[in-house]
């Protein structure tokens, strides 16, 4: 019986010739993560365990993404008190001020993960690093501190659904459109506990910043990864990164792999799509929305604050001015694509259209700070959750969009698209 | 584990269970003051000790943060009866040793207001209130033992010191 990347992966690291769906096992794990967040009750946790030092300095990552630069006393101490395990540890991997970037984002750039690696983070969009090849999943703080003791945790081996991406894409449809559509018509726990594995002919057309937006919404879809079988794009990718490509572990799906279904979509029928509040399943095309007026757009986080997403925005967005009744929040997710996009002169389309660019941060995506919403102010943003009060007051709105959209309606002041405003196709 | 049931709806997530504008800190009792307020504002004023929380499916769905079983737990909560929950959730609250239990019977069946009494090891629910019981999923032998040893730390550290033997 052949095996899925996902159980491979999963073998290898259990030092096991197999595994199968539902079969418990201890993993080791090749990278560990937390955020300012998470990374406190993990570090109080671990103390408690009364074990000195960490299992291995290279693999425990820690990224002050969430609240930073420090947006209270609080949080400033909260970081602190990271900052200074941080050091105590000597961690290889501990970012933050001016070289941090929004963890999902900053990790695959720096080459810290790797294909074919087993990644725990205390933060649910750990799930992000699929797209490489790698098997990667969040946890809880508890269970980054007792890893941070072993190297390793525990799983159960999940089922894996295959999802058939077929056909053309229509114009304007990117990642977000395809992962946005799936988890519409699938629920937000359409894939609970599930691996999703993302495939079909459509893929090879993706670039990885699309891919990264596909993995980092598996978890919206309650999964507890996505993966994406690597190939020449991953290969290209991370050949820019790693100083050592040629040691990298590439898995493959067997032909005879077992999933527990296998969905195909034709993408030729898929727009553009929104996510009406206050669920990421609520998912209409673009073309069925409506008149729905917006006070802010939102341009960033771990799903679309890449290069490529900015370079989208700016296509957008060039000539035009947001509308007087929208703040247009644009926010890089790393400093590396901070600056390239300075180089690239986007940030001079972006101020000329009255957009406000924010330093690297997870900002208002989590309702944290740089944006958030007041009573019945409703936002489109590029974010991954739209959640009650997610950017701010329990009664703002959030609409979960792809980056053209997002800037397409924070110049027409409601939710719309870029044809609407006359952009051609950027290519 | 007896108490007082309040009930709530399908996908419960972890923004709604404590929302991120109280993340500026770690302390179970400042959780606590916020449990559940966007859905229910009241909650952490009603909620008595012992009480229980009942709900449909995927409870605790969305974020990672441990601070959402922390703050239910603060909040004197014994035990969360769910049609289903999201697995992040799930394994945090064992790890929190904040007991959850699958049972999409006794969510069908209790009532907000309703009086339960919970059995860990059986899985044996008993509605005092209407004088029925359900019977919940096993809890998975693996689980159990985390709960034996307290909470995942403790287990690992019992099998950092005697490797073979936990
Ligand atoms: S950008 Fe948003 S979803 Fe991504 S890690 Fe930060 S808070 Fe979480």
């Amino acid at each position: 019986m052949g095996m899925t990347i996902t159980e491979k992966i999963l073998a290898k690291h259990a030092g096991l010739p197999s595994v199968t769906p539902g079969q418990l096992i201890q993993s080791s794990v090749d990278i560990i993560l937390a955020n300012d967040i998470t990374a406190p009750l993990a570090i109080e946790q671990f103390r408690s365990s009364g074990t000195k030092t960490v299992c291995d300095s290279n693999k425990v990552v820690l990224v002050a993404d969430h609240f930073a630069p420090h947006k209270d006393i609080l949080s400033a101490e909260q970081c602190r008190f990271v900052r200074e395990f941080a050091h105590e540890q000597q961690l290889t991997h501990y970012y933050e001020g001016g070289e941090m970037g929004i963890e999902h984002a900053l990790l695959p750039e720096k080459g810290i993960v790797k294909p074919g690696y087993v990644v725990i983070g205390a933060d649910s969009h750990t799930c992000t690093y699929g797209a490489l090849g790698a098997f990667a999943t969040g946890v809880g703080s508890t269970d980054v501190a007792a890893a941070m003791v072993t190297g390793e945790t525990w799983f159960r081996v999940p089922e894996s659904i295959r999802f058939v991406f077929n056909g053309r894409l229509q114009p304007w449809v990117s990642g977000k459109d395809l992962i946005l559509y799936t988890i519409g018509a699938i629920g937000v726990d359409g894939a609970l506990y599930k691996a999703m594995e993302f495939t079909g002919e459509v893929m090879k057309y993706l670039t990885m910043a699309d891919r990264f937006t596909i993995t980092n919404m598996a978890i919206e879809a309650g999964a507890k990864s996505g993966i994406i079988v690597p190939d020449g794009v991953t290969k290209d990718y991370v050949q820019d990164k790693i100083a050592t490509p040629d040691q990298i572990a590439y898995y493959s799906s067997d032909t005879d792999a077992l999933y527990s279904d296998t969905i195909e979509y034709s993408v030729d029928q898929i727009e553009p799509q929104v996510a009406f509040p206050h669920s990421p399943e609520n998912t209409r095309a673009i073309s069925t929305v409506g008149s729905v007026p917006i006070n802010q757009a939102v341009i960033g986080s771990c799903t679309n604050g890449r290069l490529e997403d900015l370079k989208i925005a700016a296509h957008v967005l060039k000539g035009k001015k947001t509308a007087p009744s929208v703040r247009l929040i644009i926010i890089p997710a790393t400093p590396w694509i901070y600056q390239q996009a300075m180089r690239l002169g986007l940030f001079e389309i972006f101020m000329n259209a009255q957009a406000i660019i924010s330093p690297p941060t997870c900002g208002p995506c989590l309702g944290g700070h740089m944006g958030i919403l007041a009573r019945g102010e409703r936002a489109i943003t590029t974010t991954n959750r739209n959640f009650v009060g997610r950017m701010g007051h329990p009664e703002s709105e959030v609409y979960l969009a792809n980056p053209a959209v997002a800037a397409a309606s924070a110049v027409l002041g409601r939710i719309g698209s870029p044809q609407e405003i006359g952009v051609e196709e950027y290519s | 584990m007896r108490g007082k049931c309040w009930k709530y709806g399908p996908d419960i997530n972890t923004d709604l269970i404590i929302p991120a504008r109280y993340l500026n800190t770690t302390d179970p009792q400042e959780l606590a003051k916020h449990c559940m307020e966007d859905v229910d504002q009241t909650f952490p004023v009603k909620v008595g000790k012992g009480d229980i929380i009942v709900a449909d499916k995927n409870f605790g769905c969305g974020s990672s943060r441990e601070h959402a079983p922390i703050a239910i737990k603060a909040s004197g909560v014994s035990c969360v009866i769910a049609k289903s929950f999201a697995r992040i959730f799930y394994r945090n609250a064992f790890n929190v040793g904040l007991l959850v239990i699958v049972c999409p019977e006794a969510f069908q069946d209790i009532a907000e207001g309703d009086e339960v009494e919970v059995t860990a090891e059986t899985g044996i629910i008993a509605n005092i209130t209407q004088g029925k019981s359900y019977t919940a999923d096993p809890i998975p032998p693996f689980m159990q033992e985390i709960l034996n040893h307290g909470g995942l730390m403790e287990y690992v550290a019992a099998k950092q010191s005697n490797p073979k033997g936990a």
